[in-house]
């Protein structure tokens, strides 16, 4: 019903098309564009090795790291706010040392990315370590016998066997990401065109520019929307191919 | 000659294994359970034993006392798992050509088409593994390890998850192709029945090899008719 009611006052409103080109609309959806891209390459170039890691790799206190990977996803947002803001703002534990060489990270850019990372991120690496751990190991083993080195084995044989599952991860990762508000809002702030990301301009347009609000909203929805089609196509097709 | 002489602890469970052999086929038979897997996973090099030593013709693959542990892909040995272990995302060609190098060469190509030409599978080269029956995957596995020419060919329970009436074809053809391509094999099996494929035979029990069999057999002519 929500759904419906965004679309609703969307077609209804002449001034559709015309919002579409309102900068606050336009400088939402590059930013997001932008900061999304970034936090969804980082999870998968730091959650790859991390989540192969947990999979096959036994080592004491293995149950506490899980768990603290896993945190974020179960967080409230204004908790994980504070977090970052402890951490990374001007005063926090390494923001400090950071400003004192000239770097702030607070109500920057960078802080989008991080707050987006640090909420979106964890959904990649769950993902990616039960695809990991679903793939047979007789399949690397017998890989390594043939000669091929463990690194090489990796990209030949684990990767694609598990890619299916690491897609469906990056796409829920990407997604959480794209509706990150909460822990942006406190870290990061809502300032147009450096961190006012989609979910912060519909907040932002709802009082003084409600088609602008509604114009974010339709197109965040069906983006989502969108993403859960392909996704489920071609996760589908992928797995036809391996059954 | 392969000589194995390893001890291993798991919880509850010790495999404490010693046997030498130069026969072409050597078969470790036993219960599930008994540890014959895990001591053709060592010899694999996907297991690393806590001591003793595995020798293959006088080098050895690994040696406790010396802290020697060839990695798998040093060892030269093919492996073929239970249930084959092929790879799904790949078709029977790129399956049998996966540990080549250089496999765009003509000669390489030769070399992929004459060995599914050997196994019997010309014809099925753009198939994937599960577009495959239980013996042909069995066959690609084969290709797969035989196409490097390795020094002994490890089968673990190579006929276990095929159905009665082609088990004893497959034999056949094991034999067949040991006999064409002359390689070694170290055979893991729980049935009986694979005795008929000749060569030596260790009993295994709890971890144990009990009955060290000396002799070596002839293979039963009801294989190879």
């Amino acid at each position: 019903m929500p759904i419906l009611a965004i679309f609703a006052r969307v077609f209804r409103g002449e001034a559709l098309l015309e919002s579409l080109s309102r900068p606050i609309v336009i400088e939402a959806l590059r930013l997001s564009a932008i900061t999304t891209t970034t936090t969804l390459l980082l999870a998968i170039a730091i959650g790859t090795p991390l989540a192969y890691l947990l999979s096959r790799r036994r080592f004491p206190g293995k149950a506490i790291v899980d768990s603290f990977v896993e945190l974020p996803m179960v967080l409230p947002p204004a908790v994980a706010g504070i977090g970052l803001l402890m951490a990374f703002g001007r005063r926090g534990i390494i923001g400090e040392p950071l400003a004192a060489l000239g770097i702030t990270i607070g109500f920057t850019t960078a802080a989008v990315v991080l707050a987006e990372f640090f909420v979106a991120a964890p959904f990649y690496v769950r993902s990616a370590r039960s695809a990991f751990d679903a793939v047979d190991q007789e399949l690397e083993i017998v890989s390594r016998t043939l000669g091929v080195s463990d690194w090489a084995t990796f990209w030949r044989v684990t990767v694609p066997v598990a890619f299916p599952t690491l897609l469906g991860g990056a796409v829920m990762c990407w997604a959480r990401a794209l509706g990150e508000f909460g822990a942006t809002i406190m870290f990061a702030g809502s300032f147009p065109g450096r961190t006012q990301t989609m979910p912060l301009a519909i907040y932002a347009a709802l009082e003084s520019d409600l088609d602008a609000a509604l114009v974010l909203s339709a197109i965040l929805t069906v983006v989502s929307f969108g993403v859960l089609v392909l996704l489920r196509l071609s996760v589908a097709r992928l797995e036809a191919r391996h059954a | 000659m392969l000589e194995v002489q390893i001890k291993k602890r798991y919880d509850g469970f010790t495999l404490d294994v010693t046997f030498a052999s130069s026969a072409d086929i050597v078969v470790l038979m036993g219960p599930s359970g008994s540890g014959k897997t895990q001591t053709l996973r060592a010899v694999a090099g996907a297991v690393r034993p806590d001591s003793g030593s595995i020798v293959l013709d006088g080098a050895p693959l690994f040696e406790a006392r010396s802290r020697l542990d060839l990695p798998p892909q040093a060892r030269r040995v093919g492996y073929v798992p239970q249930h084959y272990a092929l790879f799904p995302h790949l078709d029977v060609a790129a399956n049998v050509a996966y540990g080549l190098k250089e496999a765009r060469s003509s000669e390489t190509q030769d070399r992929i088409r004459s060995m599914i030409l050997t196994v019997g599978l010309t014809g099925m080269e753009r198939r994937r593994p599960h577009e495959l029956s239980g013996g042909q995957q069995q066959r690609v596995a084969l290709a797969r390890a035989l196409i490097l020419n390795p020094r002994i060919l490890l089968l673990d329970e190579p006929f276990a998850a095929l159905d009665a009436p082609i088990r004893d074809a497959l034999r056949g053809e094991l034999i067949d192709l040991q006999r064409r391509l002359g390689f070694r094999a170290l055979l893991v099996t729980h049935d009986p029945d694979d005795i008929r494929l000749g060569g030596q035979c260790f009993h295994f029990e709890h971890g144990r090899v009990v009955a060290p069999d000396r002799s070596v057999r002839q293979r039963s002519p009801f294989i190879h008719p």
